[in-house]
Order: structure tokens, then C-alpha cells, then sequence
């Protein structure tokens, strides 16, 4: 299995590589002093168990399972044991360690998530059947996890390394890019219409040749992007 | 009072002495930074993040054997967390214990 550990804490990351190493079928595959550094590695790398702690600053680890589309199976480290109760609620998390954690009770942690029923869920596109992480998208700005509501993001916009996510709310510039974004996004709900927009297209107001208008944004559309747009049109 | 020991650590390592070495030299670099954290937050007013600190610190007390200092650290977290800092002067205590223990390592 291949695993990554989450954990502010230097000793106690030490310790789960420690009680790793002595278990032959799991694989290491990096550690992380904080969950935002988690979540890039887990965008770009298949992992099938986190070590996460709860207890960390800002970003605890109930907050990080809950921006994960798709979380792999999670053994719970803490130094707390009150958490169980809420840690049941997730059906990701397959076995609850308390620090200090001696090997024979690591090694049936681990024997837990290999036998756990549990499998990464398959997200359904279909609006009616949405989960709450396929509503919701996090943006990392200024080492801050912000959740934005994916219906309410109008319209996306390259900005050189930046994009611009606008949403009814208000607008959030994030160090990212359109095709990054793209993937996060329900394909019923959005549409790259040039190569640095993307649009809802429940929003928009009207189309005009070679534009769209959302809310009060004028939008080119590129040649090769128009048919797509205008077979999502309920066109009369 | 009870003294620090590194059986945890002992039976940890199953005699891999580089382990041995690597967890003792993370907690002497650690501790400290957390210590000083913990004293920092304390002295401005801050209960929130100083039980935060307290709840990091007791990993360390558990980890060096300390039961009962253990059942202060997390009687002292509960404290902090309700705006209140009973048993501090015993939890400080506990800290300059490990803190005698870690230099003579």
C-alpha cells in the first residue's frame, strides 16, 4: 500500500515512518508538516492510506478529509481520544491510532485498511445525486484554504500564471491554471469557450456571434469552441 | 516526581540505533521551539493557541515515559481551552523536568 503521513509534528511524523518501515507492504511515499501541502502532492500522485493527524493549526484534519473529492483510506493519529465519535461519520477512516502508538496496534491499523470495505467513491456528475464535495471547490490563496460553492463561479479567467475565478459572491484570484480548474469542474455546468475563459452556462444572459454576455461580462468565443456551446443550448 | 525515561523510544527502534539517534535529535530540536512557543503564547494572553501548544507538548510527555505528567498536560489543555491556566506552575515543572532530561542526553 502506499502511503503518506500528515502530521505537524516532526517526532510524531518520525514515529509513523518508523512503524511503517517495519511493515513490509507499505510504501512511504512522502510526509507533510501541513494538509495544503498534502492536497497538491494527493492532486498529482495515487496514494491508498494517509496517516493524518487532527490536531493541527489552521487546517485541522477533519477540514483537510472534507476537501478531498475522492479520500483514500485514513488512519486517524492523535494525541486526543475524543475525536472518535466524530471520526465514525467518515467512511474513510478505516482505524483511529492514539499517540503513542506501539507497533502491534499500527500493524492492526494497517490490517484494518487492507480488509476495509471501503473504496474510493466514484463521483456522479448528475446534479441530483451531488455530493457536498462535488458542490463545493477549495482555492488555496495566501495559504488559506477557501471554499467556494461551484454553482455560484460565473466565469473563470487566465491571468498569466493566475486565474481568475469569479464568482456572485465575489471574485478570488488563484495560482492556478484554466486546465487545472477545468478538471475540478462538473462538465454539465461549465464550458471552456476560449482559451482563457470558461464559462457557467446556466449564466448566461446572451450569445452574439462571436460573444457570450455573463452577468455584465463580455465574453469571446473562440471558432473552434462555438459548437460546443451551442449544442448546450436549449435552442427553440 | 517521575522521571523521563526512552523505553517508548527503545522498543520503537528494535535496536536500530539510527533511528535511536534521529528521533532523540528531532525532540532536542523540537521540544525547545515548542517550549518557547508554549511561553510565548502564554505570556500574551493567548489560551487558544497556548493549549494548542500544550497539546503538541504532550506527545513528548508520552513519548518519554511521563504517565502522570501526561494526565496534568491534558488536564491543563482542558483548562487552558475553558480560559483558565490551573496547574500551569505543575506543567512548567514538567518542562523544565524534560527539558534537564533532553540536555543530557
Amino acid at each position: 500500500m502506499k502511503c503518506i503521513i500528515i502530521d505537524d509534528e516532526s517526532t510524531a511524523r518520525a514515529i509513523i515512518n518508523q512503524l511503517c518501515s517495519k511493515l513490509d507492504d507499505l510504501i512511504v511515499l512522502d510526509e507533510f508538516p501541513n494538509a495544503i501541502e498534502a492536497i497538491k502532492f494527493l492532486n498529482q500522485n495515487e496514494v491508498d492510506l494517509i496517516f493524518l493527524d487532527i490536531h493541527m493549526p489552521d487546517f485541522t484534519g477533519f477540514d483537510f478529509i472534507q476537501t478531498l473529492k475522492n479520500p483514500p483510506k485514513i488512519v486517524l493519529t492523535t494525541s486526543d481520544a475524543n475525536f472518535a465519535i466524530e471520526a465514525f461519520e467518515y467512511d474513510c477512516i478505516v482505524d483511529y491510532l492514539v499517540k503513542p502508538v506501539l507497533l502491534p496496534r499500527f500493524e492492526k491499523a494497517v490490517q484494518k485498511a487492507k480488509s476495509s470495505g471501503y473504496t474510493e467513491q466514484i463521483s456522479d456528475t448528475n446534479d441530483t445525486n451531488q455530493s457536498s464535495t462535488d458542490k463545493e471547490l477549495y482555492v488555496n490563496i495566501d495559504r488559506r484554504l477557501i471554499k467556494i460553492n461551484i454553482a455560484s463561479i460565473y466565469l473563470i479567467e487566465a491571468k498569466g500564471d493566475y486565474i481568475l475565478v469569479k464568482t456572485e459572491e465575489k471574485n478570488y484570484t488563484v495560482h492556478s491554471t484554466l486546465k487545472k480548474i477545468e478538471e475540478k469542474l462538473p462538465d454539465n455546468l461549465f464550458l471552456k469557450v476560449h482559451r482563457s475563459y470558461i464559462i457557467n452556462v446556466k449564466q448566461i444572459i446572451d450569445i452574439e456571434d462571436n460573444s457570450v454576455l455573463i452577468k455584465k461580462d463580455v465574453i469571446p468565443v473562440s471558432r473552434s469552441n462555438r459548437p460546443e456551446l451551442m449544442k448546450r443550448l436549449n435552442l427553440l | 516526581m517521575e522521571k523521563p525515561n526512552i523505553s517508548y523510544i527503545e522498543e520503537l527502534s528494535g535496536g536500530d540505533e539510527s533511528f535511536k539517534t534521529k528521533i532523540l535529535d528531532i525532540l532536542k530540536e523540537e521540544f525547545p521551539e515548542e517550549k518557547k512557543s508554549y511561553q510565548t503564547n502564554l505570556n500574551s494572553g493567548n489560551f487558544e493557541l497556548t493549549a494548542d501548544n500544550v497539546h503538541k507538548l504532550k506527545h513528548k510527555i508520552s513519548i518519554l515515559g511521563l504517565d502522570k505528567s501526561y494526565e496534568i498536560a491534558v488536564a491543563y489543555e482542558d483548562n487552558l481551552r475553558e480560559g483558565s491556566t490551573a496547574l500551569s506552575s505543575e506543567f512548567e515543572s514538567i518542562l523544565q523536568t524534560i527539558t534537564n532530561y533532553l540536555e543530557n542526553l
